[in-house]
């Protein structure tokens, strides 16, 4: 892999950028891996780097159905934060928020993490109250959040309309660190990473089976041939029932489709990201000018990949309200993808019913922000063999022994 | 958007009149179930990519509750039945397998 730097910069500039090579490369399926990763979206990947980086596994496949970042890693709103409310998705978030500091030059790769600030709205006293809890349990938990006043929102956020009538902003819990970065350049990097350090990433490779026998898994067959491992890690949000139905067993998840807008480009209004829960919005503003929109989860299930017209609606109404502003603006396009929700809304790390089959899922609407920090784990898991620190509250056997990690209740819809 | 046609009133009506109720003829379990099965029923949901039979309710109409089969994969609507059955009925499952001939049945 040839590194990108500014000199790099300048010498392709000399001989009209003649030398620059594939990211990752696209080699042909081997008829068997150590570790076979299904999925090429962001925690996919970010796995199969670390178990290669961390774990020195290199003998791992990523199989892609589609392209590469194009489930919800492509589809999101960008947004990390990792202010949670129970210690152990504070811990797994806050990881991955600290990873994300320093990935551009972990990755040699710009993927653009702009700590520019995430503000949730407190819009209900109810909501004041828990955003309080919020930012005590983020205290005790070594990240740096506070609450900030009306007067403090409004200089952090000029155009806000502080006032309601339906919803006022009675406070608000700022997380200073918090942020965007570029979600493709996410998936990019670590492919490139990933790849360089002897992981093959496989594109347009739909797994159609999983074979088994007493002793667990053997294989997957796909639509490029069939692929030998004693090691499968199901990596694919929306589509986990499609595989847990393969491999038989059973998910306590949901797939749901979510859904997200931009405006037209417009000159910088809001430098942060703002989250206003009790009206099921949040704001920022890409770099490009667009101000990204993102709203509730439609009801039902549901495959398409495809927003409800009424969910715009109501969240631009919603959101109207607080930020006058958009009313003069166009919107530009709008899409969906299909998110895996659990019952408690927190994720699924762990093994499952079939001996050698590890998942890794029910991120539900908020699985960007913990990119880094889910990989690291799931590869933890994969070397060891058994989960580690970070991802062993996040096992399926939780929900048997009803040992929820509650995050429905703290972060609401916008998670 | 979809489109459903109450069983009970027979509106036919955009599903911002209705509210969705989840996975339909889940199979409860009461005391002296164990805790597997408990926990299966709690929160383990078929969520099929294909034909899905659920629970919805008329919440700006007659306000009852019914059932509706659809694909979750192309969000076509096969027919909805009242939610007084713990199956959907014969007719409806035989016009879906008439839509689908590769779908391996509703149980």
């Amino acid at each position: 892999m040839r590194r990108y730097s500014v000199f790099a910069i300048a010498r392709e500039a000399l001989r009209h950028h003649a030398g620059w090579d594939r990211a990752w490369r696209a080699p042909a399926p081997k008829p068997s891996y150590q570790v076979v990763v299904v999925g090429a979206g962001g925690h996919g990947l970010a796995t199969a780097y670390y178990l290669a980086r961390n774990h020195g596994i290199r003998d791992v496949a990523v199989l892609e159905k589609g392209w590469l970042g194009g489930g919800n890693t492509g589809r999101n709103t960008t947004i990390i934060r990792s202010n949670y409310l129970q210690p152990p998705s504070t811990a797994i978030f806050e990881k991955a928020r600290g990873l994300y500091e320093t990935l551009s030059q972990e990755l040699n790769f710009n993927i653009m993490f702009s700590p520019r600030g995430v503000l949730m709205l407190a819009q209900t006293e109810h909501e004041l109250r828990a955003w309080k809890r919020t930012a005590q349990a983020n205290r005790l938990a070594g990240i740096e959040s506070e609450m900030v006043s009306p007067t403090r929102i409004k200089e952090l956020v000029p155009p806000i309309n502080l006032d309601g009538p339906r919803y006022p902003v009675l406070g608000g819990l700022w997380q200073p660190r918090g942020g965007t970065a570029r979600h493709d350049a996410v998936a990019w990097g670590y492919a490139r990473a990933a790849s360089n350090l002897g992981v093959d990433i496989i594109e347009n490779c739909e797994v159609i089976g999983i074979d088994r026998d007493e002793a667990g898994v053997t294989g997957v067959r796909t639509s490029r041939g069939v692929i030998a491992t004693r090691k499968l890690c199901i990596v694919v949000a929306g589509s986990s029932t499609v595989l847990a139905d393969m491999a038989g067993f059973r998910l306590p998840v949901e797939s749901l489709a979510l859904q997200a807008l931009v405006s037209e480009p417009v000159k910088p209004a809001i430098d942060c990201v703002i989250m206003a829960n009790t009206v099921h919005g949040y704001i920022s503003q890409s770099d490009k000018g667009e101000m990204v929109i993102g709203g509730g989860a439609d009801a039902f299930n549901n495959y398409t990949q495809r927003g409800s017209f009424q969910h715009v609606e109501e969240t631009l109404r919603a959101l109207i309200e607080t930020f006058p502003m958009l009313s003069r603006l166009k919107m530009l396009r709008q899409w969906g993808g299909i998110v895996d929700m659990t019952g408690d809304r927190s994720p699924i790390i762990g093994p499952t019913p079939v001996p050698g089959i590890f998942i890794n899922c029910g991120w539900g609407t908020g699985g960007f922000k913990a990119i880094p920090g889910s990989g690291w784990a799931t590869a933890e898991m994969l070397a060891r063999g058994a989960p580690g620190d970070l991802a062993a509250p996040f096992g399926l056997e939780r929900f048997r022994e009803g040992r929820m990690i509650d995050e429905s209740v703290a972060a609401a819809v916008a998670h | 958007m979809l489109l459903l046609t109450c069983p009970h009133c027979g509106v036919a009506a955009e599903e911002t009149e209705f509210a969705a109720g989840g996975e339909a003829h889940l199979k409860r379990q009461g005391p002296g179930s164990d805790d597997a099965d408990f926990a299966a029923y709690l929160f383990d949901r078929r969520n099929p990519r294909g034909v899905h039979f659920e629970r919805w309710r008329h919440a700006y109409g007659c306000g009852k509750w019914f059932h509706v089969a659809r694909d979750t994969a192309t969000l076509e609507v096969f027919g909805a039945y009242p939610a007084q059955t713990s199956a959907p009925p014969e007719p409806l499952v035989a016009a879906i397998r008439a839509r689908r001939p590769d779908w391996r049945g509703w149980s």
